[in-house]
């Protein structure tokens, strides 16, 4: 299926995370820091945060937890 | 009616039993599918005629009241209960070194749940290291995944492991699961006593730099999964003000102890007393796993001054060094107050410092204001 990250369009597998799909596209920074530093997921599981996304303009979304679907907008820090 | 938070291996098993008594039952659970973190993937169902609230985070609860306040994608809800079993789980325990919040690295577990969630892992170069079971159980994934585990890294000592495998002897089951891992993992490197000390990469982890003794080198990773054990998700218990808590021990553990509770809810102490000798064998191997993969104190060293400690808030290591306590690292460092709510620095925090974190106050994760405000369906 089709998704756009950051602008750009990509074709990902169904079935999987929103966070599989930013690692698949080559994204490795998923938000910044408080002071500015790269962060990409941690655990895993939806507990760190790390892994916050703006997904179809909602903010703060934690990607590892949201499945994938047909035409997500997808926005890193 | 019973309610059961969580849905891995304890959660189920405490489903199946109270259902099997004819009770009524509903499991809540952050995932969309039954099996926790452990059966991630596998197509677990839960016992027939369970009612599954999936995708739902519990925010807050009365135990006076007994009521759960829950946030699902739908919006917020009210879950009243008569017995309710906290099977929570555990989460990875991540401890702070020079480098450790580089993209790239993440949990043992976490790594093995992104796998679970799609994420291929062929011909990329992966470091296995930190502490316990979980790194065989994860590196034997990632293997099996295609990838290449350049090196387990354990840290505790060859000695201790040792002592471990005499007690193992008495666990059939487990020396079982032992020695297919050890197969599995013929011709990966594997070393005990020895640690991560720093990551370092331009905008993700490239090197790895490990100790060894006296010795020092380093691994070229694209990926590093790194954890030092389990810690218990007792938030939920804390606020409520729960009675008796189970802890970690592995899933064999957690199932029994998950059945013990089911029954018990149920009404039926009788069945339950019939599993205590089970579940005094498998705390008696909880124990050990402990014991072996206790965490040696040159851990407590690796930050340095500019290391941050808590992720949410980027706290460095020095700003904590001038706190006495979690409580006033919270105040004068915002330590603990971000959306993970001290989930992954409280424990390194108390691992680093001795501090306990005994301050829990809803809601436990970051709800949506009309949940607080009470929109609720």
């Amino acid at each position: 299926m089709l998704i756009r990250i950051n602008g750009r369009a990509f074709e990902v597998p169904e079935n999987a995370t929103v966070a599989v799909a930013l690692l698949m596209s080559g994204e490795t920074t998923f938000r910044r820091s408080v002071s500015g530093e790269l962060r990409a997921p941690l655990c895993g599981m939806g507990i760190c945060f790390e892994c916050r996304v703006t997904i179809d303009g909602r903010p703060h979304a934690r990607s590892c937890q949201i499945p994938l679907r047909e035409g997500m907008e997808i926005r890193t820090g | 009616m019973i309610v059961i938070v969580g849905a891995g291996p304890a959660g189920m098993a405490a489903a199946r039993r109270a259902r099997e008594c004819g009770a009524d039952v509903t499991v809540i659970d952050d995932n969309r599918a039954p099996g926790g973190q452990i059966w991630r993937g596998e197509g677990r169902s839960l016992a027939p005629g369970v009612r599954f609230v999936n995708s739902a985070r519990v925010v807050a609860g009365d135990a006076t009241a007994k009521t759960l306040l829950v946030e699902t994608e739908e919006g917020a809800r009210v879950v009243s209960y008569d017995r309710l079993i906290l099977a929570t789980g555990g989460r990875e325990l991540f401890l702070p070194f020079p480098g450790w919040t580089l993209p790239g690295i993440f949990g043992v577990g976490g790594l093995q749940a992104l796998a679970k969630s799609g994420l291929p892992l062929r011909r990329k170069r992966i470091l296995v290291a930190g502490s316990g079971p979980l790194l065989l159980a994860g590196a034997d994934y990632f293997r099996r995944s295609g990838a290449d585990v350049v090196l387990i890294a354990e840290q505790a000592s060859a000695a201790s492991l040792a002592r471990f495998a005499a007690e193992l002897i008495r666990h059939p089951d487990e020396l079982l699961q032992a020695a297919r891992l050890q197969t599995g993992l013929l011709g990966v490197p594997s070393k005990r006593g020895c640690w991560v000390e720093a990551a370092e990469g331009r905008d993700r982890v490239e090197r790895v730099y490990l100790r060894q003794g006296a010795r020092t080198f380093v691994e070229e990773v694209d990926y590093a999964a790194i954890a030092w054990g389990l810690v218990p998700n007792t938030e939920l218990a804390a606020l409520l003000g729960t009675g008796s808590l189970a802890g970690t021990g592995g899933a064999e553990l957690s199932v029994i102890e998950g059945e013990i509770a089911g029954l018990t809810a149920a009404g039926r102490e009788d069945l339950a007393r019939r599993l205590y000798p089970r579940q005094r064998k498998a705390l008696r191997f909880a124990r050990a796993v402990d014991k072996a993969f206790a965490l040696r104190p040159e851990l407590r060293s690796l930050p340095e001054p500019a290391t941050i400690v808590c992720r949410c808030e980027d706290v460095p290591f020095e700003r904590l060094q001038a706190c006495g306590s979690f409580r006033a690292a919270k105040l004068h460092t915002r330590c603990g107050m971000g959306p993970c709510q001290g989930r992954i620095c409280g424990p390194a925090a108390r691992f680093l410092f001795g501090w306990r974190d005994d301050s829990v106050r809803p809601p436990i994760l970051p709800a949506r204001v009309g949940t607080l405000a009470g929109n609720i369906s």
